[in-house]
This record gives C-alpha cells, structure tokens and sequence, in this order.
C-alpha cells in the first residue's frame, strides 16, 4: 500500500494529468489547423497576405512561449481584456505551435513538384481544387515527421501553463512539493509521467506515419 | 476534310521578351492526327502547352467544335481543358494516389460523379490499357510504360474530344515503348483526334495523317507523309537523322 | 500611454542588464552542450553497445521531460539531494546544458552518418592516427553540416532561457516581470522583453549563417541536416 503522501501525490497528479490533457488536445488541433491556414497562405499568398502572415511566424517563432503567455494572462488586462488562465494558455500554445506548424507545411508545400499542379491544371482543376486535393494531401504526407515533432514540443512545453496559474501536472505537483518539502520524489515522479506521455505520443504518431506511408513517397 | 473540332489561330508566346511562338495556326478535324517534329527547342511542347494554356499564350484565338472559347473566363478554361487532355512526356501521376484513384479524382472532384460510378468507369478504362492488374499500385511501385498508360487512361476518363501528347515515349526504356506505342494506336483507331509531339519515327509514318515541321517558333512545313516524306525535304531530312539514331541504338 | 512610456524608457537599461545574463547563460548551455553531445554522438555510433544504451536512455530522459520541470527537479531536489551546492544561475546553466547535450547529440549523429563511408578509411591509410583522424577529417565535415540544425538548437535553448526566472535569475524575464509587478505595466514590459529576445535571437541565427557561408566549401552540401 502507498503511504499517505504518495497516495496524495499520485489523485493530485493524475487531475493534473487531466488537466494538461485538457490544455494538450485542443492545442495540438488547433496549432495544426492554423498551421495548415498560415502555411498555404504563405506559400500560396498574394504578396500583403503572405507577408503579414510571414511576420506573425515570425514572432511567435522568435520569442519565448513563456513571454507570449505572459502578455496574454498578465499583459492583456491593462487594455481591458482578461482571459481566463486556461483560455490564455491555450490561445498562447495554439499561436505559438500554429506558427511553428506553418513553417512544416510551407516548406512541404513549395517542395511539391510543379508538374502535380500542370497535370492536375490539364484534367480542368481549378486552381483551388488543384491545391485542396493534389497539393494539400501531398504537403501533408510530407509535413507528418515535421508536424509530429512539433506536436511533442508542445507536449512538453503545456508544462508552461503552470506560470499562468493554470494547475496542471506541474502546477499540482509543485504545490505538493512545496507542502511536503519533498522535491526529488515529486519531480521525478512527475518527469516520469512526462515521459510516458511523450514516449505513448512518438509511438501513436510512428504509427500514424506508418499507416499512411505512400511507397516513394519521398520524405520531407 | 472538314469537321473542323479544335482549331487555333495566331499563337503568340514570349519568355522574357525572346519569342518563342511566332503565330502560329493549326486546325485538327474530327479523327485526324497530327504529328508535330522538329528540333529541340524549336517550341513544340510550349505549343501544346498553350493549346490548352498550361502555359498561357500572349496572343492567340481558340475554337472548339465551332465555339470561340474566352481563355481568360476562368470558368470557360477549366471546362475546355476537360475537353483538351494531355499526356506529358514525364506522365505527372498524382504521386500520393494508387493508379485507381489517379482517375477517380478527376471524375469525382471535377465531373462530380459519385463513387461507385467514377471506379467503374476508371475500372473500364485501365483495363482497356491493360492495367487491371496494377489498379491498386502507387506511382513510384509502377514501370515508366505503365506510368505512362494510366496517365493515358486518366485523360481518357474525361472523355476529351482532343489529346495532346507531347513526347509520350521519350522517357521509356526501349523495352517498354511498344506498349505505350500499342495504346496509342488503339486510340487511333477508335477514331481519337490527336496532336503529338514525337521522335518516333515509326510513329511519324504509320499515324500521321499530317507532319507539322516546327522550327524556331514556326510551322515550317506541312502536309501528308506521302508528299513530305521525299527527298529533299525538311521533314525527310530530320527523320533521315531519326533513322540513323534508331538505327545506331539498335 | 505616458506612464507606460515612462515605465518602459527606465526600465529599459535595467532590462538589457538582463541580457547579459540571457548571454551567460545560453553560452554557458550551449558550450556544454557541444562538448557532451559531441561525445555522446560519437559514442552512439563508434561505441560499444552498453555505451550505446546508457546514451539512448540519457538522450530519451532529457527530450521527454519538460525544461522546467528539469529546473525544479534538479534546482531544489537533486543538487541538494546529492550535497551538490550551486546557485541558481548555474544550476540553470547546467540544466540547459544537458538538456540541450542530448538534441546536439541527436544533431552531430545525425552528420556523422551523413559522411560519405570511407572518409575515415581514407584518413588511416594516409598515417593518420585514430585521433588525428576525428580531428582533422571527420569532425571539420560535421560540424560544417551540422551548422543549421545547432544553430536551430541555439535559438530554442535561448527561448528556453527565459525559464530561469523560476528559480529567481535575474535575466531579462524575471526583471521585467519584477518592475511590471511594481508599476503595474504589466504589457508594455512583457512586449518590450519580447523584443529583446527577439533582437537576440535573430542576432545569433545571423551571426550563425555568416558563419556557415564564410567557412562554406563549395559543392560540398550546404543544406546541412
Ligand atoms: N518557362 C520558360 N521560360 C523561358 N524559356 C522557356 C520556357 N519554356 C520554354 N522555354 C524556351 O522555349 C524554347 C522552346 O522550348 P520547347 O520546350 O517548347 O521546345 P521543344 O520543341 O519542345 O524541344 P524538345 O524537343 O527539346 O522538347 C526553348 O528555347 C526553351 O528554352
Ligand atoms: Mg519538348
């Protein structure tokens, strides 16, 4: 049987556990379905589009995640606007990992031959539909190494939430550390679920490229 | 003859300045083949290419089955090329869809044909390439030769009134031309007006209703193998050279 | 709009005093980082195969858990546990630098198995020996390609830095949220420190890329890996 403080330890991290997942999820979906958005407007954009969306890529990609949920939680209210800790770190990790997504599927999306598009063109594709269901799904393919790389940095970085007050695996864990004075045991303990979270994610996303590997299909 | 299907008229085309095309006019009646030859770079493939704007033209007047086609009405152009397919000389496979889907795409998400018909009918047209076998295969598990009759039979399933082909043979291995070969003169004699771009010289013979010289951005020449193909000629000479290249490879 | 105009303008010396300790520490990290990852990545692929696996276990502990979780475990539990006595300053250091030893380990495996085979071959039928070999051939060529990836490495560790202010190192973070806690610009602070690792960032992945072009060789892969 578990002494009293593990037993404690272990209900508090596995409602932390809950809650990172509650931060993860939402975040991965969106970081992506932004991704895809900026990523073809960057790659695809008239000039202005392309540039404002260059520009955004550019500073969530060079500043740190920390400082931009800074000014979500704590920068925002002085203009009058207050998001909730939850909202904030969410909002915060889906612009962030949108803009790092972006950068996958822009790459993926130029490295796609032109003669996909000329032959898609020649069987009376418009251009739309050309680049919904001959380029998309190519850059896709392409982009899934990239995109599942950045999905475990999100991961790891949803630990973050904790600075904004939201109490998630780190945050619950902290708050016992600091009330047993037992830091080793906690974080360790806590790493240990981090770990099996990022190694279980790696191995569902191995799977997910293994299951819509195309033969010759180069790799991004 | 005369049931004029697709005729084009003063097709102008230049890069950078440095013209390429030079107005160039061509008819092509119902059941016809035409076959374009002439030296590298004399503007063969971007003739075709303009022939259904994958490359648009500067200037140039397009007529299909009596009707004047606006190019530059978007919607106009997509329904045209549906009519105008092409065979390039590298096929251009869809790279991330099996043979199959290669052709469903089209039917499906250009024709907007539901699922069960689109297969079928692709079904119908791979096996008339001989390619039941293969239907469930990526690009890259494929031969050149079976690369090149799905990119075929993908033009075939929107039932186009012209193909243009531009080198269909040139990127096989010698070994497995003659399939290719083997499709396309099917398709001749179920009566598929074309236009090709080719070097084969067996090809030019056998096919040709009409040899379209092409050099530097014009049609030099133009006419029947039979009046053409006699010593003295432009067109004689270059397959005199074909044939000597043939030859030396065999 | 003044006042926060004010705030900013007096705390900017503050906040790029800040900097400096940004630079010790992402120098610090990444110098450590280097020399570890190098020797790890050798060790993965010349070494015997236990070395193999304590490295793997190493690389797949420091990529799976979270940097800040890494700042509390080591900070206040295992330094202390082990008698292992260091400020906090360093301490983020450290953490920075092994976590950052293994993606560099990751990174210079990655070009060693990217050399062409034969290049070490060729070097020992020369007279070298096995040391002059790694020296002289083998890492000039990795670390070359290696170049775009470690400069990747570099602006991630920098963005990583700005953790510190956990544990209470004066660096651009914590000074900037320790004046916009007294002033209440919370915004314009945050903003202003952003900039700032934004300015930092973009220095060293130029910096980075003129180094990679001036010691170019020509034909050889420049895309690196
Ligand atoms: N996109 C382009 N930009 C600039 N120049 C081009 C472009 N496409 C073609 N050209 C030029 O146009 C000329 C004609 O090219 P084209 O490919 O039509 O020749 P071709 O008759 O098909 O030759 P080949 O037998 O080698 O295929 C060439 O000189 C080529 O360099
Ligand atoms: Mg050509």
């Amino acid at each position: 049987m578990l002494s009293p403080f593990y037993q404690e330890l272990v209900s508090s991290l596995n409602r932390g556990l809950l809650m990172s997942l509650y931060l993860i999820i939402p975040s991965a979906v969106g970081g992506i379905l932004l991704g895809i958005i900026v990523g073809c407007f960057r790659a695809f954009g008239n000039t202005f589009v392309r540039k404002m969306c260059d520009t955004y890529a550019a500073i969530f990609r060079g500043t740190p995640l920390v400082v931009q949920l800074f000014i979500l939680y704590f920068g925002l209210p002085n203009i009058g606007i207050c998001l909730s800790s939850y909202t904030a770190a969410v909002l915060g990790f889906v612009l962030c990992s949108g803009a790092y997504q972006s950068e996958y599927i822009r790459g993926a999306l130029l490295s796609i031959k032109q003669n996909q598009y000329s032959a898609a063109q020649a069987l009376g594709f418009s251009r739309f539909q050309s680049i919904v269901w001959i380029i998309i799904p190519q850059a896709l393919r392409k982009a899934l190494p990239g995109c599942s790389n950045e999905i475990i940095y999100l991961i790891k970085y949803s630990s973050l939430a904790y600075v904004v007050t939201c109490m998630e695996l780190t945050g619950e864990g902290k708050a016992i550390a600091t009330e047993y004075f037992r830091f080793t045991e906690v974080f360790a303990v806590i790493g240990l679920y981090y770990l099996l979270l990022v190694s279980l994610a790696i191995l569902v996303l191995k799977k997910v490229e293994k299951a819509t590997l195309i033969p010759g299909f180069g790799q991004f | 003859m005369g049931d004029p299907i697709l005729s084009v008229e003063n097709i102008k085309k230049s890069f950078n300045g440095v013209p390429i095309l030079k107005g160039v006019d061509l008819c092509l009646n119902k059941g016809e083949i035409k076959i374009l030859i002439g030296p590298s770079g004399a503007g063969k493939s971007t003739l075709l290419q303009c022939m259904n704007c994958l490359v648009p033209p500067d200037s140039g007047k397009f007529r299909l089955e009596e009707r004047t086609v606006d190019i530059t009405n978007k919607r106009e152009l997509y329904v045209y090329r549906q009519q105008v397919g092409m065979i390039f000389q590298d096929f251009n496979l869809f790279d991330h869809l099996t043979a199959l889907d290669n052709l469903t795409i089209a039917l499906r998400k250009v024709k907007k044909m539901g699922k069960k018909e689109a297969t079928a009918r692709a079904l119908a047209e791979l096996s008339r390439v001989g390619l039941e076998e293969k239907t469930h295969l990526y690009p890259a598990q494929l031969s050149g030769g079976q690369k090149q009759r799905v990119a075929i039979a993908r033009a075939l399933t929107m039932d186009p009134k012209v193909l243009l082909l531009d080198e269909p043979t040139s990127a096989l291995d010698p070994e497995v031309m003659g399939e290719v070969i083997d499709v396309i003169r099917n398709l001749a004699k179920r009566g598929m007006t074309m236009i090709m771009a080719t070097h084969q010289i067996n090809l030019i013979r056998t096919l040709a209703d009409e040899i379209l010289f092409m050099e530097s951005g014009a049609v030099v020449e133009q006419g029947q193998p039979k009046v053409l193909l006699v010593p003295g000629t432009r067109s004689q000479g270059f397959c005199d050279k074909l044939d000597i290249l043939t030859g030396k490879i065999k | 709009m003044i006042e926060s105009f004010n705030a900013v303008k007096q705390s900017l010396p503050y906040l790029l005093q800040g900097g400096w300790i940004t630079i010790v520490i992402v120098t610090g990290a990444m110098i450590m980082g280097f020399f570890m990852g190098l020797c790890m990545a050798v060790g993965q692929v010349y070494g015997p195969s236990v070395l193999k696996r304590v490295i793997g276990v190493y690389i797949w502990f420091f990529q799976g858990i979270p940097t800040l979780v890494l700042l509390f475990l080591f900070y206040f539990g295992l330094f202390n546990y082990i008698g292992f006595n260091i400020n906090a300053l360093a301490a983020v250091t450290v953490v920075l630098g092994m976590t950052t030893a293994a993606y560099q380990a990751n990174i210079f495996k990655g070009a060693i198995l990217l050399l062409p085979r034969g290049q070490f071959k060729a070097a020992s039928t020369m007279g070298m020996s096995d040391f002059q070999a790694i020296t002289g051939v083998i890492l000039p060529q990795i670390l070359r390609l290696s170049i775009p990836a470690w400069s990747n490495e570099f602006s991630i560790v920098l963005k990583d830095s700005a953790l510190a202010f956990v544990l209470g190192v004066p660096e651009i973070m914590a000074r900037a949220k320790f004046i916009a806690s007294r002033t209440y610009q919370y915004l314009p602070l945050y903003i202003i420190a952003g900039l700032i690792y934004f300015v930092l960032t973009w220095a060293g992945v130029m910096g980075l890329a003129k180094l990679a072009k001036t010691v170019r060789i020509p034909g050889y892969a420049n895309k690196g890996i």
